[in-house]
């Protein structure tokens, strides 16, 4: 006799009713690891969290209690789909640094530049749609192009950025499949997660084969204020503006709390971003707004940033001290600015394979098969050194070294080394 | 000893394991069945203020729900025992037995219990006599498919299903990325059930064995905690003689090996109907889409009830 029940449960009662990308999302044993790194034990070089702990806390709360007693009502309330019309005209200032000339009303204010990321994949998106991205990518623009459906097909970057002549040659490919990119997805500053910068040489060549092939260029850009050295480059939208989807965000160059960021964008893709916005969520939120407006009418941010790129440059040199020190058997980019460097691995190591050896040593890092969507990526790995101390980086990185070297051992005992040849080709390491 | 009304309980929930994630899956709906129930419970990670915690509140019962190294080989415990603090669950003892794959299998075999043929290789000896000379040897002796699986760890992390003698190394490397020690078993196909075991001081009894079936296959990270995926039937689709054969399996490893309060036996039944015992936890896990929990209600119990009842009991006994 046996005890047959109708039929088992999944514990989850609307697992017929999800959508076909909902399906494919997969919860991976690597987010669960990271659920170790947030442990002050581990030295975590994986998140790109700022560091805002010398922000003027203190002031800062006067200013928005201030904002909240004077102007609560317009704070606490619902605003406009586009966003507060003050701040759109400072977030043009704030981009005039990087020689764009834009009009307020070409601002679309946004839920962090993420949210600009998920409207322009919105609006431009079919599932089936190629977008070509560096290789490597943007973790977090991979899963929205991901979200809508859409295949990323990368092209190559090298010390000096995306590498044009490559770009082209991706994009004539694709045409004569009888495919069209529709999106050129690029992080042109102190890129994530390669570290380096497009060369100001490249951005016109850059341009003009996008335009050549009929591609509208999404140039994300929230490190582009934090280069270590020098002037920021000119954005690729103030060469191109009608070409340029430009976006934007006060995370790293204020603070990520507020969730504020922003889209410049030609006034037909404007309106539609707008409508998309609305669509999605009303409005952006008018308190967060509103304290960021607040801040950077009544605070020194310029000054604010100035101290973030000494602060940053100094992990920077830190981490690239460190990976000299302890780590000559792999190579890796040198940033100019914002918070990431690519190292990769000594021939035949897994970053993914090797993660639960780091976290078991306390040291986090992000594998570079994030950054790809094609599942390549594997031989690299992202560390970051934007909030750890000095000290705790080079902490890190000594752990890291240890695991490195442990992993190495392990791969040439059991053979499993395959070769590789993706991701930025990456500078062996510079002499002191 | 006396328990205070209400129940004072510590869930120790965090820890520095792989596995830290599921364990603060678990420690949340543990605490929040036993608050439902009328206990007073607090979720403290294991950390530097633990100490001053367990002096601070002096609970009537420590509940470990610490998945993975020292929550579960012993150190806790011990850590608990040094203390004179009563604790929910199996002792230093068991723990450190059970939490060793080799070690638990090596015990029911004695027993008379079934258990894949395996092998357990450190890393050190793959070193000492050269990795492809072992590997030949261990798929001559074992034949394939194999599982390779850390001897010590759960949620299925660094574990891998081996099909081909080529795909041996890399499943090696992945499993040594995990632990210094690697169990190597031949895999057995057939059912695989969870066998759920609770001792509320009446003897260990056998809640339904549940069954679990993956859509695509392995029952990996993914099918464990993403509902979905794994469809389970409580209990398993298998005859009387087979499941009671199975509760009976379960019902051995907890007491053979020492265990005390709750545990979870992992095991799959083949063609034969033979349930061949894979491994067992001392802390088994409490999250949604854990087997205990299911398996506990099919079998008509109210967790906030079970859980103050599990609680209770170790105040009293421990």
């Amino acid at each position: 006799m046996s005890t047959q029940p109708q039929a088992g449960t999944r514990l989850d009662p609307w697992y017929g009713s999800y959508s076909q990308r909902t399906h494919g999302m997969r919860a991976s044993e690597i987010r669960a690891l990271f659920a170790v790194a947030n442990r002050p034990e581990v030295v975590s070089l994986a998140g790109g969290m700022p560091n805002i702990a010398d922000l003027p806390m203190a002031s800062i709360a006067d200013a928005v209690a201030d904002l909240l007693r004077r102007d609560g009502a317009r704070a606490l309330q619902y605003g406009s789909g586009q966003g507060d019309p003050v701040l759109r005209g400072q977030i043009a200032d704030v981009m005039s640094l990087e020689h764009i000339n834009a009009h307020p009303d070409d601002v679309v204010v946004t839920t962090g530049s993420q949210q600009a990321l998920d409207l322009v994949a919105r609006i431009f998106l079919d599932p089936g749609d190629v977008v070509v991205a560096e290789a490597p990518s943007y973790v977090g623009a991979l899963g929205v192009f991901r979200a809508y459906e859409a295949e990323v097909v990368h092209t190559p970057m090298d010390a000096h950025g995306l590498v044009p002549e490559a770009l082209d040659e991706v994009l004539t490919q694709l045409a004569a499949s009888g495919r069209r990119a529709k999106l050129l997805y690029t992080v042109p500053n102190f890129h994530n997660p390669g570290g380096v910068t497009l060369s100001l040489e490249r951005r016109p060549r850059v341009i003009e084969v996008a335009r050549r092939h009929g591609v509208l260029i999404l140039e994300d850009n929230p490190y582009g204020l934090l280069g270590f050295d020098g002037e920021p480059l000119p954005a690729l939208a103030s060469m191109a503006p009608d070409d340029v989807v430009y976006l934007g965000s006060f995370s790293k160059t204020f603070a990520p709390g507020y969730r504020v960021g922003w889209a410049l964008a030609p006034h037909a893709v404007r309106e539609k971003l707008v409508l998309a916005s609305e669509s999605a969520i009303l409005c952006p939120s008018n308190a967060g707004q509103l304290a960021i407006s607040t801040y950077l009418s009544q605070f020194d941010w310029r000054g604010q940033v100035k101290e973030y790129r000494r602060m940053y440059a100094e992990r920077r040199d830190a981490m690239v001290g460190a990976l000299q020190e302890y780590l000559p058997t792999c190579s890796w980019t040198t940033p100019e600015g914002g918070f990431y460097v690519w190292l990769k691995l000594p021939e035949g190591l897994d970053a993914r394979e090797m993660l639960p050896r780091a976290v078991t040593s306390l040291v986090a890092y992000v594998p570079g098969t994030a950054f790809y969507a094609d599942g390549s990526g594997a031989g690299h790995l992202r560390l970051s050194y934007c909030y750890p101390t000095p000290e705790r980086i080079v902490e890190g990185v000594r752990r890291l070294a240890g695991v490195v070297n442990a992993e190495a051992d392990l791969v040439a005992m059991f053979g499993t080394a395959p070769s590789r040849t993706d991701g930025v080709e990456t500078p062996g390491p510079a002499t002191p | 000893m006396t328990v205070r009304q209400p129940l004072e309980v510590l869930v120790l929930a965090g820890g520095l394991s792989h596995e830290r994630d599921v364990s603060l899956r678990s420690g949340r709906r543990v605490a929040d069945a036993l608050e439902d129930a009328g206990a007073s419970a607090t979720v403290h990670d294991v950390d530097g203020d633990l100490l001053a915690a367990i002096d601070a509140r002096r609970p009537d019962v420590v509940w470990p729900l610490l998945h993975g190294s020292t929550g579960e080989d012993g150190s806790i415990r011990d850590l608990l025992e040094l203390l004179g603090v009563p604790a929910v669950g199996t002792g230093a003892a068991g723990s450190r037995i059970s939490w060793s794959k080799p070690v638990s299998k090596t015990i029911l075999a004695r027993a008379g219990v079934a258990t894949p043929a395996s092998v357990t290789l450190p890393e050190s000896i793959f070193r000492e006599v050269g990795a492809r000379a072992v590997l030949d040897r261990v798929v001559d002796r074992l034949g394939l498919p194999l599982v390779v699986k850390p001897a010590k760890g759960g949620s299925a992390l660094g574990v891998s299903l081996v099909t081909t003698a080529e795909g041996l190394p890399k499943a090696m490397v992945s499993c040594f990325s995990y632990g210094d020690v690697a169990l190597i078993e031949r895999a057995v196909t057939g059912v695989e059930l969870g066998v759920s075991v609770v001792d509320l001081g009446d003897g260990p009894r056998a809640l339904p064995p549940v069954e679990i079936l993956v859509e695509d296959g392995l029952y990996d990270y993914d099918a464990r905690y993403n509902a979905g995926r794994t469809e389970f039937f409580v209990p398993a689709r298998l005859g009387t003689s087979v499941l009671d054969a199975a509760r009976q399996v379960a019902v051995t490893a907890h007491q053979v090996l020492g265990l005390r309060g709750l545990s979870r036996t992992d095991l799959i039944v083949d063609a034969d109907g033979t349930p061949w015992f894979l491994e067992v936890n001392s802390a088994p896990g409490m999250t949604e889409t854990s087997l205990f929990p299911l398996a506990a209600e099919a079998d008509g119990l109210a967790l906030p009830e079970l859980y103050r009842g599990i609680a209770e009991h170790a105040a009293r006994t421990s």
